[in-house]
């Protein structure tokens, strides 16, 4: 077995009373593709904001990487260049070009020349298929756009695993689709993957794990096959059923 | 393309636009040759004369404070001068002065301390509303009747005295060598911004991070310093000298002053403190993640993410504030600071001339205003964020 | 990959040391160095000045109306017995000693009917008729000669009810200019765009006190010879067309906000200009800029107190009245300017927390 790159070890978060990560226990192997999903309100968020430490846990212990996530302000920063996200609402910065994105962070966290950060950022626009939109700003494009952006940035740090928050949750239909394809396309080259989201399609065709939570807890978690064909437990069901229906 | 066919007939919205406009346009004419009638009448029957040839006869007041020398014979367009240059004295100094204790404030209002969370919020809530002029009634009477007579005045730092006449304090004694010290300084700070532009580009050429604004610092010091010393090193300072009765030498600035400058910072910072504080709110949480899940540093976020869009959001209203303390310097008036509409009010008193008076008083502020804002709108333009 | 069956986990409350008030002291006073400094050094100024403080303006105070007591005290301690002493000369000012029920009563009134237009139950056009009703006691009452009432003329008006007159009317009569102006300016017509646009921009890019001036000074000169104009009508048109300029670019913000699909809409139904503006367009515009109207009211409010100048007596001005010219009590101005100042935060303070409450509550404004 692997050794995990992702370590969950009995955390548990609270926001003010309100117990929202109850005892979670995941490993994560290297190049794993994990989905995760749930009902609103269940904690699939928070966990994987975990990850890179957008959310402080309070008991337990978490490691990234081999680095233990703690308030440490260099500790999270090392495991933050390894870490690539993205998120609902794209969180693009407007004031720059969709360039200028792409090569903020290489050429200020990872030191890189302007000219190589130019170089790798075109070749990750290209890889999105979004290469020709360099020059406009992030709300000139459409939401999809901004999303296969959004992506292109986080990759241009080269990072060892990608969190995805509800990525195409913001999106018009019509957009999902050119999102979850460049999605897909990241899931064949061995990029560390975790997404939280309910597209059930894009877990059958590229997860090899689909993990249910409810209320703060791992209730489920299974390949992709015998999660949706057969749900152990009586609230995967339930989700199942209300998801898949329509 | 067919030609449009206009349709003159007393349906079509053309016409009536045009009647709409001839009957309001008429209408005012008709009222401004109304007011113009009679007041040329009410000046002929109390012998009131007009124009403004009066400007150039002499003033026959003097003004307590002046930026240059004037005394009661020289003409009265020299008096509005004095005061044009005392209320852009007192606009300059307020708006350093509330630019800095406003963005302290409100960012203290955003601070993780709740007491210093508290302090801030009790300053905005407390001098927004209580109006201004009274806030500067009450700065006067404080510098006027609780600091001590000159004989007595305070000495809270070396050379500095406070007292019912105002502050004075030391100035440097002009000489020859502090012109080398300026010609030295400005060329530091030349040499400090080509240093920035080399590092800028060696940036970007090799990826390691320069630090660009302390050597940029260091260069306009060092530069002063060599100039300074070049100059033979000039050190008189001229010093407050207090002996029985007063206070003399050194710069000073006068009760009047300190009143209307304290005043003015104090209220107007309040606004400004509200002002950074939601422009800072103003940028989504999302962008210090994003920025956050890059790797990028808190110093590094705010710099590059933050504040260029907190900026944006907070300039403008900024600059309307900036207009608002130099309009309500007006309120000098009342604390016997001779502003330009001090003055103003002055010379109308005496003269009479009411129309030309508060008609220069109004050009001057409205020119302020509208060159402010057409340089607001040139920022606008230039910064705006791009979208569909 | 763990596919035994699932076993519940309960929920607990969190570590006593992430919740909790001694969380909340972490959090907020001592979270790091920087946090914990500021802390302390706020503390120990505080525990420096405010027991000063207390004592000057509590303890040692006397408050009762005592000239001697407080010339013996020496500033040691706050004299509230100028207060005591002269409160009815700075809430009213000139107005005749016995006659000061009337003023109290108009003012009282004033209020009245200030906090019932801020009830949304009472919003019909009932209101608008009892404010007429309203102003139309007001006036009696202060201006006498009728129903028996000795006449007072408006030179002798002054403090608060002077304050409370000055504002409510001039925002009342600012309001239908702001808004023709406003609808002005976003008119086709060019003609009436410009005259428009220059009023706007003429006003708002000058002080206050030039307009007074103006209004003091000019006025005059405007009417035919021999026509007086009396100084309260001149100062109060002179802050009618200075809050006027400001509101209607108030209610031009709130113009600019309707979509155009509501125009589209009311156009496509046959409605005429005017029609579309009172039914369709005004009622949502308006509704959207309440709290900035109540903060054009707060200004106007303070900036009553500018009319000191042009020597009307409101609160501000009373006061120099009161104790100007009292060489026995001139030395407590202080004590007096902290009681006008405490009457204005109050006004201020309560119509900015209601213009707040209205944001939240009403879903108007910026506000979700």
């Amino acid at each position: 077995m692997s050794e995990s790159i992702i370590n969950f070890e009995k955390v548990s978060k609270w926001y003010g009373e309100f117990h929202v990560l109850r005892d979670i226990d995941l490993a994560v192997a290297k190049g794993e593709r994990i989905v995760i999903c749930g009902p609103s309100g269940s904690g699939k968020s928070t966990l994987i904001r975990c990850i890179n430490a957008l959310e402080e846990y309070q008991e337990g212990k978490l490691t990234v990487d081999g680095v233990l996530i703690t308030d440490d302000v260099k500790a999270v920063e090392a495991v933050r260049k390894e870490v690539g996200m993205v998120f609902q609402q794209f969180n693009l910065f407007p004031h720059l070009t969709v360039l200028e994105n792409l090569t903020l962070a290489p050429m200020w966290v990872g030191r890189i020349p302007k000219k190589e950060a130019e170089e790798r950022a075109m070749m990750q626009l290209a890889r999105v298929r979004i290469a020709e939109q360099a020059g406009k700003y992030p709300l000139q494009l459409s939401g999809g756009q901004q999303q296969r952006v959004a992506i292109a940035r986080s990759l241009c740090m080269t990072p060892k695993i990608m969190l995805f928050d509800e990525p195409t949750s913001a999106l018009d239909p019509e957009m999902i689709k050119e999102v979850l394809d460049v999605m897909i396309e990241l899931a064949g080259m061995g990029i560390t993957m975790l997404c939280v989201t309910h597209e059930m399609g894009f877990a059958r065709s590229v997860a090899d794990r689909v993990i249910f939570m409810d209320q703060g807890q791992i209730v489920e978690q299974n390949t992709p096959a015998e999660f949706f064909a057969h749900p152990k437990s009586e609230r995967t069901r339930d989700f199942l059923s209300k998801i898949l229906s329509h | 393309m067919r030609a449009k066919r206009r349709d003159w007939s007393w349906r079509s919205r053309a016409t009536r636009g045009l009647i709409y406009q001839a009957v309001a346009v008429a209408a005012i004419a008709a009222v401004v040759w109304f007011l113009a009638h009679n007041t040329l009448e009410n000046m002929r029957v109390r012998g009131i004369q007009s124009g403004f040839g009066f400007l150039t006869q002499p003033a026959g007041f003097d003004i307590g404070e002046s930026v240059f020398p004037f005394d009661s014979a020289d003409p009265y367009w020299k008096a509005f001068l004095v005061g044009l240059g005392n209320t852009l004295r007192a606009a300059v100094v307020g708006i350093v002065l509330t630019t800095l204790l406003g963005t302290l404030i409100g960012i203290g209002r955003l601070s993780r301390n709740f007491l210093v969370r508290s302090l801030c919020t009790g300053y905005v809530e407390l001098f927004r509303n209580i109006p201004v002029l009274l806030q500067l009634l009450m700065w006067y009477f404080v510098l006027n009747e609780w600091l001590p007579p000159v004989s007595d005045a305070l000495n809270p730092l070396p050379g500095i005295f406070l007292s019912k006449s105002g502050m004075a304090f030391p100035i440097p004694e002009w000489e020859q060598g502090h012109l080398v010290t300026v010609v030295g300084l400005a060329l530091g700070i030349a040499a400090g911004w080509w240093y920035r532009r080399w590092a800028r580009a060696a940036f970007e050429r090799t990826g390691a991070a320069r630090s660009m604004l302390w050597p940029a610092l260091a260069l306009a010091g060092v530069g002063a310093l060599l100039g300074w010393l070049a100059g033979g090193a000039p050190t008189a300072l001229e010093l407050p000298v207090r002996n029985d009765l007063n206070v003399s030498g050194g710069g000073a600035v006068t009760p009047e002053f300190l009143a209307v400058t304290i005043g003015l910072t104090i209220y107007t910072a309040s606004f400004v403190a509200e002002i950074v504080r939601s422009g800072i709110q103003s940028v989504p949480w999302g962008q210090t993640e994003a920025a956050g899940a890059l790797g990028l540093s808190r110093g590094q976020a705010l710099k590059l993410v933050l504040l260029p869009q907190a900026l944006r959001v907070i300039i403008p209203p900024l600059t309307n504030q900036y207009l608002n303390l130099t309009k309500n310097s007006s309120l000098a008036v009342a604390v016997g600071f001779p502003d330009l509409v001090s003055i103003s009010n002055t010379t109308l008193n005496q003269t009479g001339r009411a129309v030309e008076c508060i008609t220069i008083i109004m050009a001057v502020y409205l020119t302020l205003s509208l060159v402010t804002a057409a340089l607001m709108n040139w920022y606008n333009a230039r910064s705006a964020i791009r979208e569909r | 990959m763990d596919t035994a069956l699932h076993v519940p986990v309960i929920a607990r409350p969190p570590p006593v040391r992430s919740a909790g008030l001694l969380a909340w002291l972490r959090g907020n006073l001592f979270a790091d160095w920087k946090n914990a400094t500021a802390t302390i050094v706020t503390v120990a100024l505080i525990a420096h000045w405010l027991p000063d403080i207390i004592d000057w303006a509590l303890v040692r105070s006397i408050t009762r109306p005592d000239n001697a007591a407080c010339r013996a005290l020496d500033h040691a301690g706050a004299c509230w017995g100028v207060i005591a002493e002269k409160y009815r000369l700075i809430l009213f000012g000139r107005y005749p000693f016995d006659e000061q029920w009337r003023p109290l009563l108009a003012t009282l009134l004033m209020v009245v009917m200030l906090v019932a237009s801020c009830t949304r139950v009472l919003w019909s056009r009932w209101l608008v008729v009892a404010w007429l009703a309203v102003l139309a006691v007001f006036f009696a009452l202060m201006r006498g000669g009728v129903a028996g009432l000795t006449p007072v003329e408006t030179a002798r008006w002054g403090g608060v009810p002077l304050t409370m007159l000055l504002s409510t009317l001039s925002i009342a009569a600012a309001f239908p200019i702001a808004v023709l102006v406003a609808l002005g300016r976003r008119s086709h017509l060019p003609a009436i765009r410009s005259v428009c646009i220059v009023y706007v921009e003429l006003i708002r890019g000058v002080p206050l006190i030039s307009v007074l001036f103006m209004a003091s000074f000019m006025f005059p000169l405007f009417m035919p010879p021999g026509i007086t104009v009396d100084v309260l009508v001149r100062v109060l048109v002179g802050i009618t067309l200075f809050a006027a300029a400001y509101l209607a670019e108030v209610v031009r913000g709130g113009l600019q906000a309707i979509p155009k699909g509501q125009h589209e809409a009311a156009a496509a139904m046959g409605l005429s200009y005017w029609q579309t503006q009172r039914k369709i367009i005004l009622p949502q515009a308006l509704r959207m800029v309440v709290p900035s109207i109540m903060n054009s009211f707060i200004s106007t409010f303070k900036d009553t107190s500018l009319v000191t100048i042009v020597s009307l007596y409101d609160l501000t001005g009373s006061l120099a009245l009161a104790l100007g010219g009292d060489a026995d009590w001139r030395q407590f101005y202080m004590e007096g300017y902290l009681f006008i100042a405490a009457i204005y935060w109050t006004f201020c303070f309560a119509m900015s927390r209601y213009s707040q409450w209205v944001e939240r509550h009403l879903n108007v404004g910026n506000a979700h």
